[in-house]
């Protein structure tokens, strides 16, 4: 078996306990630990001839602000305690990209927080935790 | 990027006083019809303009503009010359908007589907309502055929000026990207051998000047007069409040679109990139309802178009003068030759500037074979279109083809006639700057002088008579072809050889494929 665990952030803030949940994990099982972060985008997007002037410039941005703000500072903090961590950014669909990363990686289980929308705004428009629970193929662990 | 001076900002901000009390004074001379004092104005000069660029050539008896030669002569070479690449690479191409070959590490950059569907929202416009009824009702049933036929030859002309505008595009150290006909001239000419060097600065400088001219006329003003015309026509006609106020309609127009390139509102243009393709759709699905809706008159439709596009029975010219209309109104709606679609391709984030080529070719496709082809059937099996009906009624016509079978249609026309108009504006005033400032240099002044001078000719352009402003927008617009295509001629060796790598490259399996598509072969 293999001993990668996968948690997927917002950003460092709201995802608090699955990320202390996912830690306190990987440090008593002694697994190695990959933060994820994924910036929603999607490839079939209408955009305007300015904004794709701009688009990677814009992509770079996105990409240091997610390293700087979100995920370095976590993968130091989780390092400093001892727990082997290490970053993943991408841009995509939230619940796929996770998929994704966790195959990339090996992981053998997601670890996700939720965002505690009401049961009419999960219904109407979806979450990240319900659609990783459908079309994942590790187990997910939604921390409440 | 941008340079300022402190210097320069007093000029420009005194610059755009001063238009701004410019636009500001039109409306203090209304009691003396504006619309009539700006058309009277402008006209002299777009008759000349117009005359000059449609210069015509004897065939057969009949009178051709000599641009529309020159567009189907390269369309048809282009086709031969790629061994008919506008149908073999087809499915190719779709896989490559699909996403099939896009790898995933790159995912955030500016994807094939992006770039094609900006490019379609600029080229997506009134030519598909009003340039097609027009067609149709000048050259009958039978110009939608030889519409079909230059959709499909286009498509080649696409392909090979979409790939050299990724091939030679600028790609600047902040990351930013430009590219388009003024690149792969200058730029492209040059690096063929140094004696060109001199031509293809001319020929993008040339090339640039039109730009400019078509994105005030068939980019702006032909756009702010339909749409105009089409608001009129729903809230009264004659009747209507707004039936003189052509340069109010324009002011509206102009001010929705300074907020968005002057003020940098960039949520009113994203929202429009989103609608435009849901009205799109909703305009095709409509289109298609009437036409079901009228399944016994297909059959005679279809022969209607094939015996009139042979026979010219009835039009003026015979079946060459259907020939032009059908053929004329296809390039102004695609655009296919005439360079403007290269300037937004050209940001793809890709390393084979072939894929974009390919994926052009959807353009034309989807503009003329489809969208064009299902207003053309919708006057037709309908019935509504008439000869004797005033040729400057474009949208007018095909919005009654549609009422005749869906009485509150018109409504929803008008809606889908100002976002199409407003977003193909918005493309436009895209290219035209790029084309500015490829002449001009970037800086504050330049850019702000462009725009202004963009919001004042919608202006201009809602207050002015159909006649004048179509054959001024045809004329700029069909006069990028010349420059462009001259250059293209020199670039093909260039394309061929980019395509006959990249294809066998395809054929041999050794183009890697991702995700999805990867697990599936």
């Amino acid at each position: 078996m293999s001993d990668v665990l996968l948690v997927g952030i917002d950003c460092s803030a709201c995802s608090e306990r699955a990320l202390q949940y996912a830690a306190e994990w990987a440090e008593s099982a002694k697994l190695q630990l990959i933060v994820a972060h994924v910036i929603q985008w999607s490839p079939f997007s209408f955009n305007t001839a300015k904004e794709n002037e701009e688009r990677h410039k814009r992509r770079e941005a996105e990409l240091d602000r997610a390293h700087g703000e979100i995920v370095d500072p976590v993968v130091s903090r989780l390092r400093e305690r001892g727990i082997p961590a290490r970053g993943a950014i991408r841009h995509g669909h939230p619940a796929e990209t996770l998929c994704e990363v966790a195959e990339e990686f090996g992981a053998t289980n997601i670890i996700v927080g939720k965002t505690g929308a009401s049961k009419i705004r999960a219904q109407l428009f979806g979450s990240v935790a319900h659609a990783l629970v459908q079309i994942s193929k590790q187990p997910v662990t939604v921390v409440p | 990027m941008t340079r300022m001076s402190p210097r320069s900002i007093g000029v420009g901000s005194r610059l755009a006083l001063a238009i701004a009390s410019l636009v500001a004074a039109a409306p203090a001379a209304a009691e003396q019809g504006v619309d009539q004092r700006i058309n009277d104005a402008i006209r002299p000069v777009a008759d000349a303009v117009s005359g000059f660029i449609f210069s015509s050539v004897s065939v057969s008896g009949v009178a051709v503009p000599f641009v529309l030669l020159w567009l189907l002569l390269a369309a048809i070479l282009f086709t031969f010359y790629f061994k008919f690449i506008n149908f073999r690479a087809f499915r190719h191409a779709f896989q490559l908007v699909r996403g099939d070959y896009s790898d995933p590490l790159a995912a955030g950059e500016v994807t094939h589907f992006q770039a094609l569907s900006t490019a379609l929202s600029g080229t997506v416009g009134l030519g598909n309502i009003a340039g097609v009824a027009v067609a149709v009702s000048l050259g009958g049933p039978g110009a939608t055929f030889w519409m079909i036929l230059a959709g499909l030859l286009g498509m080649s002309s696409k392909f090979v000026e979409c790939t050299l505008g990724v091939k030679y595009r600028n790609e600047y150290t902040d990351g930013t990207v430009s590219g388009g006909p003024m690149y792969y001239l200058s730029k492209g000419l040059a690096e063929r051998s140094e004696r060109l060097r001199s031509l293809g600065r001319v020929l993008a400088a040339m090339f640039a000047v039109f730009c400019i001219g078509g994105s005030f006329g068939g980019g702006n003003m032909f756009q702010a007069n339909q749409s105009f015309k089409q608001v009129v026509a729903v809230t009264g006609g004659d009747a209507s409040w707004l039936a003189d106020k052509g340069w109010l309609y324009g002011l509206v127009i102009a001010i929705l679109v300074g907020l968005v390139i002057i003020g940098g509102i960039q949520g009113i243009a994203r929202v429009t990139s989103k609608l435009v393709p849901f009205m799109a759709a909703l305009y095709v699905g409509a289109g298609l309802i009437i036409i079901g809706m009228h399944l016994p008159d297909i059959p005679s439709a279809f022969g209607a178009i094939f015996s009139g596009a042979f026979t010219g029975e009835g039009i003026a010219g015979g079946t060459v003068g259907v020939l032009i209309q059908g053929f004329k109104r296809a390039a102004f709606s695609n655009e296919a030759g005439i360079g403007s679609a290269a300037i937004a391709h050209s940001a793809v984030r890709t390393n084979r500037p072939v894929t974009e080529g390919l994926v052009s070719l959807y353009e034309p496709f989807v503009d003329t074979v489809v969208i064009c082809t299902v207003t053309a059937l919708v006057i037709v099996v309908t019935g509504t279109w008439d000869p004797s009906v005033d040729p400057s009624q474009g949208v007018a016509l095909t919005s009654s083809a549609f009422e005749s079978t869906i009485s509150w249609f018109p409504w929803v026309l008008t809606l889908a006639v100002v976002l199409f108009a407003f977003s193909t504006m918005i493309s436009w005033s895209y290219y035209g700057l790029k084309a500015w400032t490829y002449l001009f240099g970037e800086s504050m002044v330049t850019d702000a002088v462009y725009k202004l001078l963009f919001l004042f000719f919608v202006v201009v352009g809602s207050s002015m008579q159909l006649g004048s402003v179509i054959d001024f927008s045809d004329a700029m617009i069909f006069a990028m072809a010349f420059p462009n295509v001259l250059g293209i001629y020199f670039l093909l060796p260039v394309v061929r050889k980019e395509l006959d790598e990249y294809w066998a490259d395809y054929k041999a399996g050794r183009l890697r494929k991702f995700g999805k598509a990867a697990r599936r072969a």
